[in-house]
């Protein structure tokens, strides 16, 4: 919504502002599978007409595609939380061996806390492990002036560049000003075969030349403006990086700091310089040990936090008890659980595994809200594609299990196909659900091959989910609305009678997206026995009174019907209108 | 005026507290303040807790207001704001106690976040002319009018009209 004033800057996000600063730099190709909390950077991208940009079909694509347009000539981006990375690691690994040509920069966004994510991985590490240069901003307004950075460290040094955001950049806000975008014409791509084709004996020098390179960084880490001292008092001295930074100067405002902004390699004598002119000396970071190791092996004396505060989020009235040495003291979480939205097309479908006592291998999107009581109807969840491979994990193992699978349309698409090709081609058995939403919901409502659009709106190939599984090697593939509740309970009662390998797409549009609205149903208390066989469902829009009785907020209703068909009285009955 | 305004609003998914932050940030932008707020997306919007850090003023640093020195506390459920409280600095003012007064005069429900930025609105120094600008900016044209009164009605039940 544009209140249509001529804007020279804006409040915008740390993940808007790596886009802008990444379009004023002259980004001219992006990539990225969606996640929390990074989705924002290729939405933001997609507005403008210079950068062509893409919803990848998972994080290892996005990638390669991105680097290989580097190779190209082009400045390229790629972003993705951080466990996406981990899909991305093969590539990142040896793409710190060939280098780039153009600028390239890996946005990981990390979910310190795990506000949305299956863990807090903290992915400095990659940047050690890789041997590749790290930066880390503060804040929206460095994260815009930190990416232009990027991309000419990254062109000076012929590296990829890891840019490492966490949830409290990527989803804080600060006014951010607008400059325009600088143009840079393409890198000439010069056939190289030494440099990009990655055998044993190219890889070899490759890597020679990776050392050398690491050294020239080190020495540039302890010059660049990325990392600056601030002095305060001389009693106080405080090494700090990312959003911790601010906690830290927020809380001692009028202390030393040595700020880190290009945080591997380490500016070793910066460091020592910082650590011989204060008095006491105190590393600050999340999650884990990064700088404290490093710095500690260079020999310099310095404090950090106790290692019950490597787990969580840091929080600005953290930092006074890590510098009185404390530990953490765990507060008791009262938040409110997330809920499947009321008129979720997932729910009928937990409501009918429930009802048949199923297993059910769970993965990664909002369905994994099955798994909150009292539905309580998903019983793992580890990793994107983990739905369909753990259903033929379990079937090893649990020989006479009523075992099911259930993956989203885009988790699928991203890495359940592999999965159920293992499956058929290894001769396994079982019944694999997936949730076709039409969408990307979890994480905002993206598209993704299956919905037949692109990023930027346009109509593309249509993924056919049906013709996919077969070819995959499914024996049976079923497309079912899993609002007709009866129908769906009795196709995955012969399917799981069966010994065959079977798919049953549950198709109907996210309630988010659809406009489509039913009356609510009507309430005849005088049937109501109050059982409180309704509320097993797990539906917003429905809780009791005092009594027991239900209440039905006719606002959140949207007319899915569920409980109607839950209700054994005739409580709750269907309102034609 | 200190050096900064801390505001926490904190509410269910759906009830706008997002909505209502940003607003309330670019209310403060408008008048030239320098501006701040933390918030997570993804998995705690379904239905989940929603909390929104906003800050105002001159000297900003941390983008999540430090324990116990929140000056307004802006609640949009009762529970919410009830666990919240104890962010609130000593003198800090509780909104949400407004709640009841607000649901019984508000006709639309889908509003409260922005009647809440009226009441909000009566205690910031930021022009009432930033708000309207604010509220334009963040509001969908079929639906300003409504929001605009409700704003208004906000200002009524904070004393600032």
């Amino acid at each position: 919504m544009d209140s249509g004033v001529e804007k020279d800057g804006w409040l915008l996000s740390g993940n808007e502002a790596v886009a802008q600063g990444a379009y004023e730099a002259g980004l001219k190709f992006a990539s990225a599978y969606p996640g929390t909390p990074s989705s924002e950077i290729l939405e933001y991208l997609a507005q403008f007409d210079e950068v062509d940009c893409q919803w990848s079909v998972n994080e290892k694509v996005a990638y390669e595609v991105a680097l290989s347009a580097a190779i190209g000539g082009i400045r390229s981006l790629y972003a993705s939380k951080h466990v996406g990375v981990n899909v991305a690691a093969d590539p990142l690994m040896t793409s710190a061996y060939v280098g780039v040509n153009a600028g390239f920069v890996a946005v990981s966004c990390d979910d310190p806390n795990m506000h949305s994510s299956q863990n807090e991985q903290d992915n400095r590490f990659y940047a050690l492990m890789a041997k590749i240069p790290l930066i880390e901003p503060s804040s929206p307004g460095e994260a815009k002036e930190f990416i232009k950075k990027a991309f000419i460290i990254s062109e000076r040094f012929d590296t990829p560049v890891l840019f490492r955001m966490t949830t409290r950049i990527s989803h804080s806000k600060e006014v951010v000003k607008f400059n325009t975008r600088r143009d840079v014409g393409p890198r000439e791509f010069k056939i190289d075969i030494k440099k990009y084709v990655m055998v044993p004996r190219n890889a070899y020098l490759r890597h020679i030349i990776l050392e050398e390179r690491l050294q020239r960084l080190e020495k540039f880490s302890n010059r660049t403006s990325l990392n600056k001292i601030e002095w305060g008092k001389k009693s106080l001295g405080i090494i700090a990086s990312g959003v911790t930074y601010l906690y830290a100067k927020e809380m001692y405002p009028d202390a030393s700091f040595l700020k880190l902004g290009f945080s591997f390699p380490l500016p070793a004598e910066k460091i020592k310089f910082f650590s011989s002119k204060v008095r006491a000396l105190f590393v600050i970071e999340e999650l884990e040990p990064f700088l404290e190791m490093q710095i500690k092996s260079l020999g310099i004396k310095i404090k950090a936090k106790h290692r019950s505060f490597r787990i969580g989020e840091l929080r600005p009235e953290y930092i006074p008890e890590i510098i009185k040495g404390k530990s953490k003291k765990e507060i008791s979480e009262k938040a409110r659980k997330p809920l499947m939205c009321p008129g979720c097309p997932h729910r009928p479908v937990f409501w009918v595994l429930k009802k048949l006592k199923a297993t059910v291998a769970g993965d990664i999107g909002c369905y994994t809200l099955g798994a909150s009581s009292p539905l309580s109807t998903l019983h793992s969840c580890l990793c994107m594609g983990s739905g369909v491979t753990f259903q033929e994990g379990f079937r090893h193992a649990l020989k006479d299990g009523k075992i099911v699978g259930v993956i989203g349309d885009s988790t699928f698409i991203h890495s359940g196909i592999t999965g159920l090709i293992n499956s058929a081609y290894n001769k396994v058995k079982g019944v694999i659900i997936i949730l076709d939403n039409r969408t990307t919901a979890m994480t905002g409502l993206q598209d993704h091959p299956g919905t037949g659009r692109t990023l930027k709106g346009d109509r593309t190939n249509h993924l056919d989910l049906e013709k996919l599984c077969l070819a995959c090697g499914a024996d049976t593939v079923d497309v079912i609305d899993p609002y007709e509740v009866k129908e769906l309970e009795n196709i995955l009662r012969k399917r799981l009678a069966e010994d065959s390998l079977s798919v049953i797409i549950t198709r109907r549009e996210c309630i988010l997206l659809s406009k489509h609205r039913n009356n609510p149903p009507k309430y005849l208390k005088e049937n109501c026995n109050r059982c409180g066989m309704c509320l097993m469902i797990d539906c917003p829009a429905l809780t009791q009174d005092e009594e027991g009785y239900i209440v039905l907020n006719e606002n959140l209703c949207t007319g899915c019907n569920l409980c109607v068909e839950v209700c054994k009285f005739q409580a709750l009955i269907k309102n034609a209108g | 005026m200190q050096d900064n305004i801390n505001i926490l609003f904190v509410g269910i998914g759906g009830q706008g507290v997002l909505k209502a932050s940003e607003i309330a940030g670019l209310a403060g932008m408008f008048a030239g303040y320098k501006v701040k707020k933390s918030e997570v997306h993804g998995m705690s919007q379904r239905g989940g807790s929603v909390e929104s850090h906003l800050r105002i003023g001159r000297r900003i640093y941390s983008p999540l207001i430090p324990k116990e020195r929140v000056d307004f506390l802006v609640g949009f459920d009762k529970n919410e704001a009830q666990k919240a409280r104890c962010y609130l600095k000593k003198g800090g003012l509780d909104l949400s106690e407004k709640l009841d007064l607000v649901l019984k005069e508000l006709q639309n429900f889908r509003s409260l976040n922005v009647c809440f930025l009226g009441i909000l609105s009566c205690y910031l120094p930021v022009k009432e002319k930033y708000w309207l600008k604010a509220i334009g900016a963040e509001i969908r044209k079929e639906y300003l009018k409504s929001n605009i009164a409700a704003f208004y009605l906000g200002r009524k039940i904070g004393g600032g009209v």
